[in-house]
């Protein structure tokens, strides 16, 4: 069964097109990505599909209408909006307390089991701990909640590179059990490409490029390539190049790898090299159509 | 209290919650959580009765002299000197609880759009009705409440403090407590507080829509557009129908709930239950005009509630 599903999903505000017709289906045990420049429509397609705001389209999320059927769907969905939303006054023992009086999901020992291994205490107010403690509490809240569909929209956003790696290395070992689906913008895109099952680009409203990982690790190559065998390997027609060194990055889409081996080292492109590409590209027909 | 985390889920006491939310513990937990937030909805009425408490305790330095003259006094006026005091020491407690409804009401749905925590809110399975009704409740009930107990247990500290005071300078204060009606007082004070909350249900209805909709600065928008129809009226039809409206609105109550008999000239005292007058209140056209009005401003607040985004 398709967690998300969205056809024709679209948002204006005023005159300006947020999302221009969105097609995605996500499956159930899935975690995708959602890549994209700024002012993409990154943040609009998770509110859209949170319910918190209006659309046109056709979007059902767990079989239910967001807009419509929102109360209900907060049952099953978790998410972290951005790191900064934890309100300021509460205090870590009343927003358990809270969770656990209004929230039929939410499981207040795992919650506590998770803030036991942080050094947040109970009696803490959430503006006397530091930004990676207000995530680390955000993160063990929602980790408590069990739902069927998590969104987080840059839950790292500020954070140092420690706390990154603990946020999404107790996502996948305390959190993730295929039968969860997790939806996440970042900008920190490699540092989530082996958490990812599957990634969409989006740019200006629209899907790019939507693939899963495995596709992703069997079409897209990289090959490094010696100033000697540049002009050979130009001619395999690569979707991107960029210098390092005195020596040529090559991406392709498709290539034989035997072929590329025999012009220089071969390895998986990291996805930020794939968006570098595929957003260059974007961004010279744009300036093509617009000449 | 911290739980190790190695301990098996399963040995946890088993939890009082049910497993499926009743219809009034998100509702209950959302008043809570106000409550939480807004220490100043128990701490400032706590602050001005202890304020109240002082003041008149130290008044009864003068107490054993005021009863042994009393006889002196004009008979119809002795009443009056006797339970003043304790009378008027609920009002300000009272009417400090009006004030800090009307601030918390101007900031409720505010502030959470300000610092974004609205986010937060609402990823919970909470709905925006339960939510500003929560946060109507605060004026309307839960503060209401505060300022009538608080009252009234002033009211008895007092008495107790006052009657100690008379026993240690040898007056008997047995007319002190036959001029005090434990029952008729906190009546009359329960029935003005709740003719109150009602006819002004509006008001709060009006500043809690004005703070989901406002962009900055709720107080400007809650008063300004009201002044604003006031002068527009006075000047193109120099008219101040819309200005006795409001000052209607403010002063009504009393006119509409009790039988103010004139005293002395100006201000009239309530202390009888025959001036109470719930009947000649409940058919008074203002009183629905004005709770249809609070549950359209309500409606809309949660209207807007949903739709509006974080500042």
């Amino acid at each position: 069964m398709a967690c998300i599903e969205a056809r024709g999903l679209r948002k204006t505000f005023g005159t300006t097109v947020a999302l221009d017709g969105v097609d995605l289906r996500v499956e159930e045990g899935r975690i995708l990505g959602i890549i994209g420049p700024n002012g993409a429509g990154k943040s609009t397609a998770l509110h859209a599909f949170l319910g918190l705001i209006h659309y046109q389209g056709e979007l059902k999320v767990l079989g239910r209408d967001p807009w419509t059927e929102r109360d209900q769907l907060m049952s099953d969905v978790a998410f972290i909006a951005d790191v900064a939303v934890l309100p300021r006054w509460i205090r870590v023992s009343e927003v358990l307390d809270y969770l656990a009086g209004v929230h039929p999901r939410f499981d207040r020992g795992k919650a506590e089991g998770f803030l036991a291994k942080t050094g947040i205490g109970r009696a803490s107010k959430v503006r006397e701990l530091s930004k990676g403690m207000v995530t680390q509490l955000h993160l063990a809240l929602v980790m408590a909640v069990d739902a069927r569909l998590l969104v987080l929209d840059e839950p790292t956003l500020g954070l140092d590179i420690l706390f990154r790696k603990r946020f999404y290395d107790s996502l996948l070992n305390d959190y993730f059990d295929r039968r969860r689906t997790i939806v996440v913008t970042t900008h920190q895109i490699d540092e989530i490409q082996d958490v990812l099952t599957d990634f969409v680009f989006v740019d200006r409203g629209r899907i790019v490029l939507e693939c899963s990982m495995e596709a992703f690790e069997a079409r897209y190559l990289e090959v490094i390539v010696n100033p000697e065998h540049a002009g050979a390997a130009r001619a395999l027609r690569p979707i991107h190049e960029r210098q390092l060194l005195g020596r040529s990055i090559l991406l392709f889409d498709g290539a034989d790898r035997r072929q590329l081996a025999a012009l220089g080292d071969v390895r998986t492109p990291g996805i930020a090299d794939l968006f570098v590409a595929v957003m260059g590209r974007e961004a010279g027909e744009a300036k093509g159509a617009a000449a | 209290m911290s739980t190790p985390s190695n301990v098996p889920l399963d040995s946890r006491p088993p939890v009082v919650a049910p497993p499926n939310t009743a219809a009034t513990r998100p509702m209950y937990w959302s008043i809570r959580r106000e409550l939480w937030e807004n220490r100043s909805i128990t701490i400032a009425p706590l602050a001005v009765a202890a304020l109240v408490l002082f003041g008149v305790l130290i008044s009864t330095i003068g107490l054993p002299r005021k009863m042994r003259t009393l006889p002196t006094l004009d008979p119809a006026r002795q009443h009056a000197v006797v339970v003043t005091p304790y009378c008027m020491a609920p009002a300000p407690i009272i009417l400090t609880t009006f004030l800090v409804g009307i601030f918390y009401s101007l900031d409720a749905l505010y502030g959470e759009r300000r610092d974004r925590s609205i986010l937060f809110w609402k990823s919970l399975p909470v709905s925006d009705l339960t939510t500003v009704l929560s946060k109507a409740s605060i004026p309307l009930v839960v503060l209401p409440l505060i300022g009538f107990t608080l009252g009234l247990v002033v009211q008895h500290i007092l008495l107790l403090v006052s009657t100690a005071v008379l026993l240690g300078n040898g007056v008997s204060p047995a007319r002190l407590w036959a001029e005090f009606r434990f029952f008729q007082d906190p009546l009359v004070t329960f029935y003005g507080l709740t003719v109150h909350v009602l006819w002004f249900a509006p008001i709060y209805g009006w500043l809690l829509l004005v703070s989901a909709w406002a962009r900055r600065t709720p107080v400007l928008w809650a008063a300004l557009p009201l002044l604003g129809v006031a002068i527009v009226e006075k000047l193109a039809l120099n008219t101040t129908h819309f200005a006795s409206l409001l000052r209607y609105r403010v002063e009504g109550a009393i006119e509409e709930a009790f039988v103010v008999k004139p005293q002395h000239g100006s201000v009239g005292i309530i202390d009888q239950l025959s001036q109470l007058d719930p009947a000649r209140f409940l058919s008074t056209p203002g009183l629905w005009i004005g709770l249809a009005l609070a549950a359209a401003f309500l409606a809309a607040a949660v209207r807007l509630r949903r739709h509006k985004e974080p500042i």
